[in-house]
């Protein structure tokens, strides 16, 4: 774990995190951007997506099926995707504070953040890395939308530039600590088996949340420990 | 018909969000569960990793992609910085692209 720091600010390394995580989130809302301009769908689309629902997984997912004209597709699987909001909030609570925080610091509440947010101990430390990860990313997604929208379809071969590799990579650098611990190792890396071999078969969205069946091999588990 | 389907999806996943934190409020939840749920999370986010790395729509999605993550997961096993693991993961699918390697 980081160095503790009990004073005013944030650390180097928490600032060093924030700055790469907004790079990579405006290289990937630019991408987003500028998908949705190349799919044909109006300009203001992509900004009320990034602003209203502010999620990067079903933001993809939505605008392909906007394309495809299939709203309501979009919206069940967009809705299917984020359902993993719910364990993530009830994962971190009131982190981010009560009253109007709460009501404000629920909507930036994303992966990443949850992430970043769930690595810390301190529960100081937990609520000024909340804040400042979701204002980061809030800012460098919305940033990043409008330059893809800008600059069109010049960043639309967003697979030459292996952007679509920066994606899972960040997750995964994000999940690694707390894999560290066995029996989480083994929940999550066999949920993730489960989610990728129902993938051909369900539709989009579902697959992520059956990765939730990980936490069946619990127990075993606990029946070993407690017998 | 867009703009109303843009409003539901924010509208649904803001509810979500904060629905899980007013529930974490409203219960107290025993010392199991609240190992249960960062577990649950992890599960989560893995998948997410693992289904974004291996799979394109409901097909695998070829080989530049999951070499570049391999590497990436490698670097940040190695506790390589955050910024080099995502750089080193673009970098490698995109040059294996430019190989001719998809």
């Amino acid at each position: 774990m980081r160095t503790i720091q009990r004073t005013h600010g944030f650390d180097r390394s928490q600032l060093r995190d924030a700055a790469a995580i907004a790079a990579a989130m405006i290289a990937v809302g630019a991408s987003f951007g500028a998908i949705a301009i190349a799919y044909g769908l109006p300009a203001w689309v992509p900004f009320m997506m990034s602003t209203v629902v502010f999620a990067g997984g079903a933001q993809f997912l939505a605008i392909g099926l906007f394309a495809a004209g299939n709203p309501f597709a979009a919206v069940f699987a967009g809705l299917l995707l984020n359902a993993r909001h719910i364990p993530f909030g009830m994962a971190i609570g009131s982190t981010m504070g009560t009253g109007w925080r709460r009501l404000l610091g629920s909507h930036v509440m994303t992966d990443e953040v949850v992430a970043f947010t769930l690595a810390e101990d301190d529960p100081v430390r937990r609520r000024r890395t909340y804040w400042l990860m979701g204002i980061t990313l809030f800012t460098s997604w919305n940033a990043g939308t409008l330059l893809g929208v800008l600059l069109g379809s010049a960043v639309g071969d967003y697979e030459a530039l292996g952007l679509d590799a920066a994606f899972p990579a960040a997750l995964i650098a994000l999940i690694l600590p707390s894999l560290r611990d066995k029996a989480t190792r083994v929940v999550a890396l066999t949920g993730t088996a489960i989610a990728v071999a129902v993938t051909p078969v369900l539709p989009a969205g579902l697959p992520v949340l059956c990765a939730l069946l990980g936490l069946l091999t619990l127990i075993r588990f606990g029946r070993g420990r407690e017998a | 018909m867009l703009f109303a389907a843009i409003l539901v999806l924010g509208i649904g996943t803001y509810t979500m969000r904060l629905g899980g934190v007013l529930l974490r409020e409203r219960l107290t939840l025993s010392p199991a569960l609240q190992r249960l749920l960062p577990m649950a999370a992890a599960a989560l986010l893995a998948a997410l990793a693992g289904t974004a790395t291996l799979m394109a729509g409901s097909g695998f999605a070829g080989i530049a992609r999951p070499a570049g993550v391999a590497v990436g997961a490698l670097l940040a096993w190695r506790r390589a910085p955050f910024v080099v693991v995502v750089i080193a993961a673009a970098a490698v699918a995109a040059l294996l692209r430019l190989a001719g390697v998809d």
